[in-house]
């Protein structure tokens, strides 16, 4: 078997997923601060359910909101939405429990609800 | 004169810069008694919200698609006014429980008016609002629609 025809993975005609030069949005964001935790809410429109990706990592907190392509028929002949997807990262606080967030998006609004782990949440002591 | 609510965050020295600007072009247009393409952005300050507009075009029909994320669908008003189209409304604040950390989204009312560039039919204009987009579909007036006309050739 000749070897050359071979495509080597490294040498793939898709480019790396790291070489690509993603260009992002900054989605506006209001952060809330409650006695159990936080609450980032995010504007995100055209974004779905399926398009959002957020993970954790590093004490990081990334949130990507992938648009789904606008359905409409005849040409764009005037722009001002960027056709850019979401991203942006938050330093999450040592007491935040990155076990328990959550997420939903509706109306293009993303709710990232943050709780603080039990240890750090404010506790009455009973004085003897 | 005219007072702008203070905003503690370090864009709103950018707004206030960038709302001179737009004073400044309206008064250029008024010395050339110009107007810069019937699009254009109202004079309205920029550190109110101005949601973003796209505007498609085929043969049968205009499209404008609005960003208009967190509304509800009955906070949303469409006019049609002759060939100018306005959507306007307001956007409340989600209820809170807690203190607000950190603010960059704008509240309060918006409004944003275009022109089109042809006749439509006001009878047969729909909408519709998902994931945060507003879609209004206004099909074009017959007599605006193009015709095809065959030359004979001899």
């Amino acid at each position: 078997m000749n070897i050359l025809s071979q495509p080597k993975k490294d040498q793939a005609m898709v480019p790396n997923e790291d070489d690509r030069q993603a260009v992002y949005v900054a989605p506006p964001a209001d952060v809330e601060s409650t006695d159990v935790g936080y609450v980032i809410r995010a504007e995100m429109p055209g974004v779905e359910k399926d398009g959002l990706e957020i993970t954790v990592d590093r004490g990081e907190l990334i949130i990507l909101g992938r648009r789904k392509p606008i359905e409409v028929t005849g040409e764009l002949i005037y722009r001002e939405i960027r056709p850019h997807d979401f991203r942006r990262v938050y330093e999450l606080a040592p007491s935040i429990d990155s076990t328990k967030i959550t997420a939903n998006i509706d109306q293009g609004i993303l709710t990232v609800t943050l709780p603080k782990a039990e240890t750090v949440k404010p506790r009455k002591i009973a004085v003897q | 004169m005219h007072i702008v609510r203070y905003r503690h965050s370090p864009q709103s020295d950018l707004f206030a810069a960038l709302d001179r600007l737009t004073n400044m072009r309206a008064e250029i247009d008024r010395v050339f008694e110009s107007t810069v393409g019937s699009f254009s952005r109202s004079p309205a300050p920029l550190s109110r919200w101005n949601p973003a507009v796209n505007v498609y075009q085929d043969k049968d029909q205009f499209t404008v698609v609005v960003e208009l994320p967190g509304l509800k669908k009955e906070e949303i008003e469409i006019s049609l006014h002759d060939d100018t189209l306005t959507i306007s409304g307001e956007r409340k604040r989600e209820e809170s429980s807690g203190l607000e950390f950190l603010t960059e989204r704008l509240y309060g009312n918006f409004q944003r008016s275009l022109t089109l560039p042809t006749a439509v039919d006001t009878e047969k204009v729909k909408a519709s609002y998902k994931d945060g987009l507003l879609q209004v579909v206004l099909p074009k007036a017959e007599e605006a629609k193009p015709k095809q006309i065959e030359v004979a050739l001899k």
